[in-house]
């Protein structure tokens, strides 16, 4: 096609261009739904369908095995309200959010601020701090049970050592959530450090020279003009991402408590766990499901809005 | 930065208050360490010591693997973290490629259902997804344990995004070339994004290595049991009886992870924080 | 408004010596360039004025005081930086009111909430916002006070760096390539601007660029740095019609000097390419380069024949490249006027006066010449 196009009128110009450039358009159109077509059934059948499922569930009576089920409204979500065990465990677990995220927060950053003041064994730091993370949490749970164990454990016989009292620190309800929280915040704080010393890193050393030429010379003036208000776009993830986190603790509770003592460290997964994987109480399990499901996207939710507030150039 | 001014007591300061806190953070290793390595009237002694008066890992390993098969369960974790990441590319790949650079009808909801599905936590689905499973019989498998997994919206998202940032030109090089689309997914995008791909292996292989909730609902059978799984069980019939071979086998566990992760810092931290991008 | 002087600066880091001892003296109210390729050790020198740097060895004095140990801010400098450095969280209005902020409020009175409670603090930010808005208006950016830096254009936020800076009233002003973030065109503007801001305010301007255009155009001298060492200091003119040294004359002047390689007779007499050039030199018999810069070369008659290769139109002057036997590059010669241009692969005569010579050794070291008059009169004759 050369001169052909160039003939009398002119209106018909842009159409063998358009002919031209849609054909294989449609063509790759078609490769594109074979491409995602997998991903897409997949999709449908463990997230999106499950989605669905369970808040369909939600509304059933159905127990796993049972013949038949019927439709019963609000009905679990009543008895779910009118159950102790329910708000016992929605409380536990928001303390347990309620601790963990400041602690391994402002733990973190405190560990990035230090390790990113000096240039020594900066990488050694950054390992140890990280091992939690990568450590399988289930073998170190039973590895701080034993740290905790009321006769032979480490943390009681530093205590004897220096004479303060000894506690059956996950067999006491007093302590019991506590101590979880603080295995949580041990295995939360390295990730939350690494993230916060990506965010350090990508401050412009520039900004710290404008701000010690501007009178921002001390150590404290130049985190309030500079780091911290550069670190808010990390700091709003880290803190949602531990939410969410912390909002799914079940390992540590099943392995070590199993909610107890007296329902002490009942958490919303493990209720969901046990009344639906235990008792099989699928259709009352799914309405707690909802519950948990409802809380995770309200943090999302909170992030997305502060995030947007955010309007930071490159 | 200009901190070279006032120099004096801060690096040292610096590294009393980081050392103090590796060492906690440290504590629960050493302590399992050291407790592995004692013999059972070292540990049930009212008297603390970090080394052992008389080493004794050798024997609780030995008690450890003559208790529970450990090798079967360490082969077990790496079967199921392979095929999940094995899967999870051969699926997520082509469609990545195609949110990226093909354009077709429905391209943007299904985007947006990507991003949707990363925001569900896997624990809001299980439910369902195990009722499936009991349906099609496939509970207390290897399947069982796969299967859900398959499909990461997550991997999508971030190939889709890596995707995003190779030049055009090369793909239609590659369509000039003569290479189908399903080709170019394979034998140009997958090559170019070797990093992403190894960083989101990384993530995956981590993830479902340490995931504990999945294999607790859908095993029943000890032979299908994966590391966590393994370990738990193993407390759970020493009943907290027997400490030194526990502590060998939890060291068992998290060692493949730990070495690799000591071996590759660097790519593992990129790996694992990779969930930045959530 | 003072002086700086600077006194055997020396730095290094690592292993490497960035600067190897630079003397330089900068009068009040001076706008002098550093300028140099990169990794010259002009910025590192102007980061040790500034204080963000140490320096190894030697002194750095403002206004006669020397200024060791005395922390950035304590200095009174204003820097601009070349990202801007604005901070990105805070408005044009605040970004601009940091410096007075920080002086003339204690941390109590900065704090976000607790520090509107204190009486001082109401009467100071009275001040401070008088003082932003004349700088505002100054530099016209009135409009976008309340806007973010990442919502303007990269010459407004130049605008709001150099905002930030002359709020202070410091004693001196140093830029660090503030320039070369933005396009040609806009770069030409803020040149003229800058260089209307110096005469307006009088100040001691302290300006470090790699690009000789800007170094030649707006200051009043110019200090060539060259491998953490000042090689020739002086007017843009001087410097660029008198180069002390190989690596300046090369640096200086775009296109660059035509260097030939020559050879000075024991007699005093100078040859390139095979003649002499009617230029006479005492001294020793040795190699010497000769450098003659583009525009004094004459083209169409002369003792020396290249052919055209190239020909590089500009609009109002073309440059003719000209390869010439025994010359590795071709050899540029400035026409200035276009409609005469020779054509590609003709051979063209060339010559050049002797005043249009610069001579240097096999260091590079700068050679005093002289013209030797009968010298060029018998080669012009017997050339043609």
């Amino acid at each position: 096609m050369s001169d052909a196009v160039l003939t009398p009128s002119a209106l018909a110009l842009p159409r063998p261009a358009a002919v031209l450039r849609r054909r294989p358009l449609r063509l790759r159109g078609g490769a594109a739904y074979a491409l995602v077509g997998p991903a897409v059934v997949l999709m449908l059948l463990m997230l999106i369908g499950p989605l669905c499922g369970v808040i369909a569930l939600s509304f059933t009576d159905y127990q796993l095995g049972a013949p038949s089920f019927a439709w019963i409204g609000l009905a679990n979500y009543q008895d779910m309200f009118a159950d102790k065990t329910f708000w016992i465990s929605l409380t536990n677990t928001l303390t347990y959010v309620v601790v963990v995220v400041p602690g391994s927060v402002v733990l973190g950053l405190g560990v990035a601020l230090l390790i990113q003041s000096g240039t020594g064994l900066r990488a050694f730091y950054r390992t140890v701090y990280f091992l939690p993370v990568m450590a399988t949490l289930i073998a170190m749970a039973i590895v701080w049970e034993f740290m905790l164990h009321p006769q032979f454990g480490l943390v009681n016989g530093l205590l004897r050592s220096v004479g303060l009292p000894a506690h059956g620190w996950l067999q006491e309800r007093d302590t019991a959530l506590l101590s979880l929280c603080v295995i949580g915040v041990w295995q939360a704080l390295g990730f939350n450090m690494v993230l916060f010393l990506a965010g350090l890193v990508s401050i412009p050393k520039a900004l710290y020279d404008a701000a010690e030429i501007d009178g921002a010379g001390g150590a404290w003036s130049q985190f309030r003009l500079v780091t911290w208000p550069l670190l808010g776009p990390v700091t709003v993830f880290v803190v949602v991402i531990t939410g969410i986190r912390s909002f799914q603790v079940f390992d540590t509770v099943h392995v070590l408590t199993k909610g107890g003592p007296s329902k002490a460290t009942e958490v919303l997964i493990h209720t969901m766990y046990m009344e639906g994987f235990e008792f099989f109480r699928s259709g009352y399990a799914a309405a707690l499901t909802v519950v948990f499901l409802v809380c995770v996207l309200a943090l999302t939710l909170v992030k997305a809005r502060l995030t947007a507030r955010q309007v930071h150039y490159a | 930065m200009s901190r070279t001014i006032k120099l004096g007591a801060w690096p040292l300061l610096r590294h009393v208050v980081l050392l103090a806190g590796a060492l906690v953070v440290l504590a629960p290793f050493i302590w399992m360490l050291s407790t592995a390595s004692k013999p059972a009237d070292e540990i049930y002694s009212s008297e603390l010591h970090l080394i052992p008066h008389h080493f004794a890992l050798w024997e609780n390993l030995r008690e450890a693997f003559a208790k529970a098969d450990l090798w079967r369960y360490l082969l077990n974790g790496l079967i199921v973290t392979v095929s999940i990441f094995a899967l999870q590319i051969l699926i997520a790949l082509p469609a990545a490629y195609a949110l990226a650079k093909l354009r077709f009808l429905g391209r943007g909801p299904l985007f947006a259902l990507v991003l949707f599905g990363i925001l569900i936590p896997p624990q809001a689905t299980a439910i369902p997804v195990f009722l499936l499973l009991h349906k099609l019989g496939a509970l207390d498998s290897y399947a069982a344990l796969v299967l859900p997994f398959t499909i990461s919206v997550f991997g999508i998202f971030l190939m889709r995004q890596f995707f995003k940032t190779v030049p055009d030109d090369l793909i239609d090089a590659a369509r000039m070339d003569g290479i189908s689309e399903f080709g170019i997914v394979w034998r140009v995008m997958l090559p170019t994004a070797i990093p992403a791909v190894t960083a989101f292996g990384i993530f995956s292989v981590v993830a479902h290595w340490n995931d504990y909730f999945w294999p607790l609902i859908v095993l029943n059978s000890p032979q299908y049991y994966t590391p966590p799984l393994a370990v738990a069980h193993f407390r759970n019939a020493e009943a907290g009886t027997n400490y030194g071979p526990l502590m060998a086998a939890a060291l068992v566990i998290i060692a493949p992870l730990v070495i690799a992760f000591l071996l590759a810092q660097r790519r593992f931290i990129e790996g694992i924080t990779l969930t930045g991008l959530k | 408004m003072a002086r700086i002087e600077l006194s055997a600066i020396r730095k290094s880091f690592d292993t490497t010596d960035v600067l190897r001892g630079v003397d330089l003296t900068i009068e009040d109210g001076e706008f002098v360039s550093l300028v140099g390729p990169s990794g010259c050790g002009k910025s590192t020198l102007l980061r040790i004025i500034a204080g963000l740097e140490q320096q190894g060895s030697g002194e750095v004095r403002i206004g006669g005081e020397p200024v060791d140990g005395v922390r950035p801010s304590q200095r009174n400098l204003a820097m601009v930086f070349q990202s801007y450095a604005l901070y990105p969280h805070l408005s044009v209005f605040d970004n601009i009111a940091v410096p007075l902020r920080m002086k003339r409020l204690t941390t109590l009175e900065r704090l976000p909430l607790l520090g509107r409670l204190l009486p001082n603090r109401y009467r100071v930010e009275r001040e401070i916002r008088q003082e932003v808005e004349h700088v505002a208006a100054q530099l016209e950016l009135s409009a976008f006070l309340g806007r973010k830096p990442g919502q303007l254009s990269g010459g407004q936020r130049q605008r709001v760096a150099v905002g930030r800076a002359i709020v202070r009233r410091p004693v001196a002003f140093l830029f660090d390539e503030p320039l070369s973030n933005l396009d040609a065109k806009l770069r030409v503007h803020m040149r003229a601007e800058i260089a209307q801001l110096h005469r307006r305010l009088q100040a001691t301007f302290i300006y470090v660029t790699h690009d000789q255009a800007e170094a030649m155009t707006m200051s009043g001298r110019i200090a060539v740095m060259i491998g953490g060492e000042l090689v020739q200091v002086g007017r843009p003119a001087e410097v660029y019609d008198n180069p002390r040294d190989i690596r300046v004359a090369e640096f200086v002047g775009s296109p660059k000097i035509n260097l030939l390689p020559g050879q000075i007779r024991s007699d005093g007499a100078v040859e390139t390419l095979g003649q002499r050039i009617g230029v006479a030199t005492k001294g020793i018999a040795q190699p010497c380069r000769v450098g003659v810069r583009p525009e004094r070369i004459q083209v169409g008659s002369g003792p020396f024949v290249g052919h055209v290769v190239h020909v590089e139109n500009m609009g109002a002057e073309a440059f003719v490249h000209l390869g010439v036997e025994g010359l590795a590059t071709p050899l540029l010669a400035r026409i200035g006027d276009v409609r005469e241009l020779p054509m590609l692969g003709s051979a063209l005569r060339f010559g050049f006066a002797p005043d249009a010579v610069r001579l240097f050794d096999a260091a590079g070291k700068r050679i005093e010449a002289h013209a030797a008059p009968a010298a060029v009169r018998t080669l012009e004759v017997a050339s043609v």
